[in-house]
């Protein structure tokens, strides 16, 4: 592994240096430290100790050479440690810069022996030499050692106010070093109100570098304001914007894209100032100008003159960046995808910038092909298809495949383009060529969902490729075209039949695609085709151990037998239309990574926290909010999105062809007692699954789930009852639990009906409002908002599910972690229907939960309020709750205020019996109302209380003692979710616990308040 | 911010390797060589994430320059320095290679100390670097006070791209306005994309601290202009203006002053530089004009014919032609016929290459080929690449003029009219393909 350095061999022909002649001169006789590469002699270390303590000058630094070359090979040469470091003291510059380069990379290695050099720093720091005092603090900042670090501070508080720029902005760096190695010492040290400072510095570098620094340590503190950037800094930094180096101008670039400005006519003034730099050759300074504007954007008013001659200004930078060096036109073209999606009249004439070169590299090239699609409109239409048609015979295979696909998006996209699109794609067809043709067909599916009965001529075609289709994308799409258009056809029967010889063999994609394609035929022509089905039903259902495709094979099958028309119906039902608009990135994480341009984020689609660790990065960036003369820009509020028409999608994949049938049962089958009769196969699949599937039947024949925005009102039957919100129900009380638990499959349905007929029960009691407890952010597009409420002595967890992410969401399910109730679901989370995007449905559930879907397990955590334990038996007798109290002694009592609420003691007996706390006594002492409360929770453990209020002051007074009566093992939640005490009996535990929390509990509303809580145990 | 920078030979082999971030390990430096340079496939993308770690890499002939990193960086900046990183090596010890990287690698180490701080880049302008980065370690020690605050002054200043005190006996200004054409062609002759873009490059020898303005035929100033004089004016130079689409700027030009007033002034570098670069796609000269005719005869043969057709004053000469016409990977023999030049087929290339010395306008040749090839059972037809040309003309296929370059320096006494200038129009293709 090293290196034998090859003689100089002679420069190819080509390139002969370009080079002023003397500067060759000047360092030719350098030529020579190639050689200390070479040398790898054993006892190696040896002679480079005895070298680098030799006497003469030269050979030392031939010495440090030495080592420096072994350490950037990966060879360890720690052992010279002291041996160099001795050489630090040095007036030879390079030599000295030679051994800090050493100790940057071995001081952590040798921490005590690494303090031998701390001397040298400090006094290298006091140098007259502006360079030497620089170059002394910069690299003592990068020794991590902590004995160092301490003795940093004094030298670094200097530098911080030297009066030399240069060793200033390089000060202002070692506040990040210093920061990132210990962030206690550098605000300690008062190090970052130093750096603040250095924002003002008459020198444009050192404000660039300050604000450099202060960003990165921000990020690590997300709600220090630490940048406060406001009207007067931004100032400052505008101004510097115009001053200092290059980098320095993206430094403060990057910085203002996080400021917001107050209103449009600051956000407009911002604008303008940052306008210039879109001219600049770098294109890291044009990119971070973009951001700001793109950002800034969204608060100007689109009727302002500005805003349109801003956007102007924007295409031709962009167009420029394609000109740059390939690697620079990656990152250019996957951030222009996003600000294409975002505003897309940004670009909409520059389509033929977006021409692939023949000799582009292959990543600029699909690069490209993404945003011609996106670009492409009625008035471009034809050129863009004359290009795509040219990319499709080139020799990458993956370019070729995306510019077919493209193609098809195009057709499906511009519609008076599609006959054209269509014949394209029927010449490359003919190619014979055969991904060409596999991915032909994969979209030729596609364009007939979007416009069916206008292209069918062309199956004949299609069908001469069968046999060449080896992938199993298009072997599925070419099924589903034949099942589809089983009518017309011929030898639809014979084509599937066929397929089906090799059916084992085929993807679960094929299969499932392949049995819905028999059982259309089937319905379109049932007289030929009755054996061709029974074959494929068995096929599916007894043959196979994948559960999909028997639990699709068992209803198809049940379908027919029973109801023949319903079954023609269902599996031929009117498909919902597809939109044109494919791939987009889901409209939160484009908002978040326009925040992003050019930086990582930007080029991976995905948002910092997916790729960055720790702390940094995980703060998501929001877009400004439009202000201005009242119109909303596309506003980010997904109620506002929800009102939109979103896009429908193509599904990517092959097995959500569009077929109703496709949405998974599992769930209900999977409690249900498992299938395998294999006898008599009609009834026995009946019975299975009687009156589970009597019940799905009456879903599915109200028809397909409507792919529309607007959160789902689809009703879910009869039985369920008109209101979508109650989809079903989850008994609590933890005795009523295993009775639901053990139920059979048939049972857990019924119960569901049961449950949900008891809508119309007393709502008076406290009705918070839904919070959301996962946000589609973390839960890859599903967003889970809910509630817990009280109703008819049962507990429930109203949840709504949004799906915000642009596929269907499937296969749900629910479990709760272990808690201190013992609250669990009463049956499994019942969605009928998948959840196609932007789509919500709501029924119900609570604390650490899972939701599973055919996408991921998601965990979340909720709180539930604690009203909702308390049951409705919680009035103790009068006679029990003298007794009791008394038996209770003084110094298990808490007390505490409940401030400001402005109720008197009958209203607020009213309002406390509506949530199960009783009143059992009052009375009224000194002009005081003393109410005695009692409330039973769902585990038995009482609560006695005493409240205090007073006529006309607003605070309360309220006295509880709590008191178990269960034995054993027993939990204890009080008053606040988040301290749970578990006990076992003799045991007596007390805590003490003072918590600020801010949750509905169990009065009137909401309040911060401080409480003490005493628990305690008595028999 | 940059954790890491690493430079590695063809082999993968590290020749340098510069950690600026405790977050980046030695396994980075293995992890790249492993999964980049050694993979097996065609590299797919100048970004890759192995193990949440960011690689951002670029190749200078068989060289790779990679910089790694944990953070969300500004991946733009990354790049932009990794070329500034080249330009500057370059600057110190000419062409990047092998050799040359692991002569000079004490001298790479310390520049790359000095131009990343922790990751983030700092001043790296050649001139800048070269007053205290010399590699004669002990002259810097005898700089004295002056000259160090003047070093350190320009480095950190408002002018970090020159110095000052800088002196000639002779003012003189070489200004080179390079031009690539490019044009995607189809078949039938229709222009299907074609833009300009081109770079004004300076070559300065100037004393002092000059002021210098630049001035073209830019269409916006122009008319600007014309509004103010007479209409014969406007209608005079509408036609000698050209429209700019777009145009960037050396950093030493005052950009709010181009936004406002759309002048181009500045203080210049020393030396080389380039001042601006900027793109046209309107009222393109196309310097020449390809005419191809492909024939298939049978399964076989294929027969090939283009015309060339300069298209500009016949009193100019164009230089350097060459054009390259693609042939199938089946070609077993080809037959040339042209009327000017060499043709040679070139099969390593898969190319029949025409080349042509000189050619004057508004003239016009062709070349004939007869390719025989290979019976094949393959069903996929070829490609058929585009027929592809290079050239070099003296005159700017933009249009662009320089019209003035006015240096003013207050301090010392010398004008304008002592400065000795030269301009010079290069119009050179860049990707300039016909379809077949």
């Amino acid at each position: 592994d090293t290196w034998i350095s090859t003689q100089k061999k002679i420069h190819s022909q080509l390139s002969l240096p370009v080079y002023p002649l003397q500067e060759n001169r000047q360092f030719g006789s350098k030529m020579t430290d190639s050689k200390y590469f070479t040398t790898t002699k054993k006892g190696e270390i040896f002679e480079l100790k005895a070298e680098l303590n030799s006497d003469k000058k030269e050979k030392k630094k031939e010495a440090v050479k030495k080592v420096i070359a072994s350490m950037t090979v990966g060879k360890d040469v720690s052992a010279l440690f002291p041996d160099v470091v001795n050489c630090m003291q040095t007036d030879n510059l390079e030599l000295k810069k030679l051994v800090y380069l050493y100790l940057m990379n071995y001081a952590k290695s040798q921490p005590d022996m690494a303090i031998m050099a701390v001397n040298t720093f400090v006094k290298d720091c006091e140098d007259p030499n502006p360079l030497i005092r620089a170059l002394a603090v910069r690299t003592m900042g990068c020794i991590r050692v902590d004995k160092i670090t301490e003795y940093l501070c004094e030298p670094l508080r200097k530098c911080l106010k030297d009066e030399d720029p240069y060793v200033r902005k390089t000060a202002a760096v070692c506040v990040a070093k210093l920061h990132d190695i210990n962030a206690q010492l550098v605000e300690d040290q008062g190090f970052l109100d130093t750096l603040k400072d250095l924002i003002s510095d008459s020198n444009p570098m050192v404000v660039a570098n300050a604000v450099a620094a202060l960003s990165e340590i921000a990020e690590s503190h997300p709600n220090s304001n630490l940048l406060d950037l406001n009207p007067q800094t931004i100032n400052k930094l505008l101004t510097a914007l115009n001053e200092c180096t290059e980098w320095g101008q993206i430094f403060i670039l990057d910085c203002l894209a996080n400021y917001t400005p107050r209103d449009d006519r600051e956000s407009q003034s911002i604008c303008e100032r940052v306008t210039p730099r879109l001219s600049h050759a770098n294109s890291a300074v044009v990119l971070s100008a973009v951001k700001v504007l793109m950002k800034f954007m969204e608060m100007l008013p689109k009727d302002l003159d500005y805003y349109g001659t801003l956007l102007k200004k924007l295409a031709p930078p962009l167009v420029t960046l394609l000109s740059a060096e390939p690697e620079l036109q990656y990152v250019a073209l996957r951030n222009i995808n996003l600000i294409v999606q975002r505003r897309p009249e940004i670009l909409k004439h520059e389509m033929k910038v977006f021409f692939v070169k023949y000799n582009d590299p292959i990543y600029v090239k699909l690069e490209k092909l993404d945003i011609m699609i996106r670009l492409a409109s009625q008035a471009n239409i034809a050129q863009v298809l004359a290009e795509l048609k040219e990319y499709a015979t080139e020799v990458d295979v993956d370019f070729v495949r995306k510019a077919v696909r493209a193609i098809g998006r195009c057709a499906i996209k511009v519609e008076q383009s599609a006959e054209r699109c269509v014949s394209t794609l029927l010449d490359l067809i003919q190619t014979k060529v055969n991904y060409v043709v596999q991915e032909a067909i994969v979209v030729i599916k596609d364009i007939f969902r979007k416009y069916p009965n206008k292209y069918e001529s062309v199956i004949a075609t299609l069908c001469e490729n069968l046999d060449s289709l080896d992938e199993p994308e298009a072997r599925a799409a070419m099924i589903w075209i034949v099942g589809e258009y089983a009518e017309r056809i011929d030898n639809a029967d014979e084509l599937l039949e066929s397929f089906l010889e090799g059916f084992h063999d085929e993807s679960t994609q094929v299969q499932l695609q392949l049995l819905t394609a028999i059982v259309k035929l089937f319905l379109k022509k049932p007289t030929e085709t009755q054996e061709l089905v029974q074959q494929v039903l068995s096929l599916a259902t007894q043959d196979s151990d994948n559960p999909d495709l028997r639990d699709r094979g068992y209803i198809y099958w049940r379908l027919l037998s029973t109801d023949p028309v319903a079954a023609k119906e269902v599996v031929l039902a009117e498909k919902p239309l597809i939109s044109e608009e494919t791939d987009l990135i889901e409209p939160t994480l484009l908002e978040e990574l326009i925040c992003h341009i050019g930086t990582l984020a930007s080029v991976y689609h995905k948002p910092p926290s997916a790729f960055v660790e720790g702390s940094r990065g995980v703060q998501h960036k929001r877009l400004p909010g439009s202000a201005g003369s009242g119109e909303s820009v596309e506003s980010p509020d997904p109620g506002a999105a929800a009102t939109e028409t979103p896009p429908a999608v193509i599904p990517s994949q092959g097995d959500l062809l569009g077929d109703l049938l496709n949405l998974d049962l599992t769930p209900t089958t999977t409690t249900g007692p498992p299938p395998p009769t294999t006898s008599g196969m009609q009834m026995g699949a009946m019975d299975l699954l009687s009156g589970g599937l009597d019940s799905l039947v009456g879903l599915l024949h109200q028809g397909p789930p409507s792919l529309s925005a607007s959160p789902s009102t689809t009703t879910l039957g009869g039985d369920i009852g008109g209101n979508p919100a109650m989809g079903a129900a989850f008994g609590a009380a933890p005795a009523t639990m295993p009775a639901s638990f053990n139920a059979p499959g048939s049972g857990g349905l019924d119960d569901l009906f049961d449950l949900g007929g008891g809508v119309g029960m007393p709502m008076g009691a406290l009705n918070p409002p839904k919070a959301v407890w996962l946000p589609a952010m973390k839960a890859k597009g599903l967003e889970i908002s809910g509630v817990f409420v009280r109703r008819a002595g049962v507990i429930q967890m109203e949840m709504t599910l949004t799906n915000k992410a642009m596929s269907v969401m499937t296969d749900f399910a629910i479990q709760f972690n272990r808690n201190s109730f013992g609250l669990a679901p009463a049956g499994p989370l019942q969605i009928l229907t998948p959840l196609s995007p932007n789509q919500s449905i709501e029924p119900l559930n609570n604390l650490q939960v899972a939701v599973k879907n055919n996408i991921d397990v998601f965990y979340f955590s909720c709180q539930y309020p604690i009203s909702m334990l308390f049951v409705e038996d919680g009035k103790m007798e009068r006679q029990v709750f003298l007794a009791t109290w008394k038996d209770i002694p003084n110094d298990n009592e808490s007390q505490f205020q409940i401030k400001d609420c402005h109720l008197n003691s009958d209203a607020a007996s009213n309002k406390l019996q509506s949530s199960n706390i009783f009143t059992i006594a009052k009375r009224t002492v000194e002009g005081q109302d003393m109410l005695y409360q009692s409330m039973k929770l769902t585990n038995g453990i009482w609560v006695l209380a005493e409240l205090r209020v007073q006529a006309g002051n607003p605070n309360y007074t309220v006295s509880s003692v709590a008191l178990a009566v269960r034995s054993l093992l027993c939990c204890v939640l009080l008053l606040t979710s988040c301290i749970s005490v578990y006990f076992e009996d003799q045991h007596f535990v007390l805590i003490h616990n003072q918590s600020c929390l801010n949750s509905p509990t169990f009065i009137l509303g909401r309040w911060k308040y401080l409480m003490v809580i005493q628990v305690y145990r008595k028999h | 911010m940059i954790g890491g920078l690493f430079i590695y030979n063809h082999k993968g082999e590290v020749l340098i390797s510069r950690v600026y971030r405790d977050d980046i390990g030695r396994n980075a430096v293995d992890a790249f060589r492993v999964n980049v340079i050694h993979a097996r496939q065609q590299v797919r993308s100048p970004v890759t994430n192995i193990a949440r770690t960011s690689f951002l890499h670029v190749k200078r002939s068989n060289i790779w320059l990679a910089a790694a990193t944990k953070q969300n960086v500004n991946a733009t900046m990354v790049f932009e320095f990794l070329y500034k990183m080249c330009d500057v090596m370059a600057a110190y010890f000419g062409k990047i290679s092998e050799e040359n990287v692991k002569n000079n690698f004490v001298l790479i180490y310390e520049l790359l100390d000095e131009i990343l701080d922790f990751g983030y880049p700092q001043n790296s302008e050649t001139g800048a670097l070269k007053t205290f980065i010399t590699q004669q370690g002990i002259k810097s020690q005898h700089h004295t006070k002056e000259e160090q605050s003047q070093i350190t002054s320009q480095v950190t200043g408002q002018i970090g791209w020159r110095r000052e005190g800088i002196k000639y006996r002779r003012n003189e200004l070489f200004l080179d306005v390079l031009e690539s054409v490019n044009l995607l062609m189809s078949p039938q002759g229709q222009v299907l994309s074609a833009h300009v873009s081109g770079r004004v490059v300076m070559k300065s020898y100037l004393s002092g601290m000059p002021e210098c303005k630049f001035g073209m035929n830019d269409k916006i100033v122009i008319d600007k202009q014309g509004k103010g004089g007479g209409s014969e004016d406007v209608a005079k130079s509408g036609k000698q203006s050209i429209a700019i689409d777009d145009c960037t700027f050396h950093q030493c030009v005052r950009l709010s002053k181009f936004d406002t007033e759309r002048s181009i002034s500045f203080i210049p570098p020393d030396g080389d530089y380039e001042l601006m670069r900027y793109r046209t796609t309107k009222d393109i000269i196309l310097p020449f004009r390809v005419i191809p005719l492909v024939r298939e005869v049978g399964r076989t043969r294929l027969e090939v014919k283009v015309v060339i057709k300069s298209n500009f004053k016949s009193s100019l000469l164009a230089q350097k032609i060459e054009v390259r016409i693609p042939t199938p990977l089946t070609t077993s023999g080809v037959q040339l016929i042209c009327m000017k030049g060499k043709a040679k087929y070139k099969a390593s290339e898969n190319a029949i290459v025409w080349k042509v010395k000189r050619m004057a306008g508004m003239k016009e040749s062709q070349i004939s080929a007869e390719i025989e090839l290979l019976p094949t059972n393959d069903k996929k037809k070829w490609a058929r690449p585009p027929i592809s040309m290079n050239f070099e003309v003296p005159f700017a296929p933009s249009g662009l003029k320089v019209r003035y370059l006015k240096v003013f320096e207050p301090k010392l006494n010398y004008s304008d009219h002592d400065v000795i200038k030269w301009v010079r129009y290069i119009g050179r293709s860049g990707i300039y393909e016909t379809r077949c």
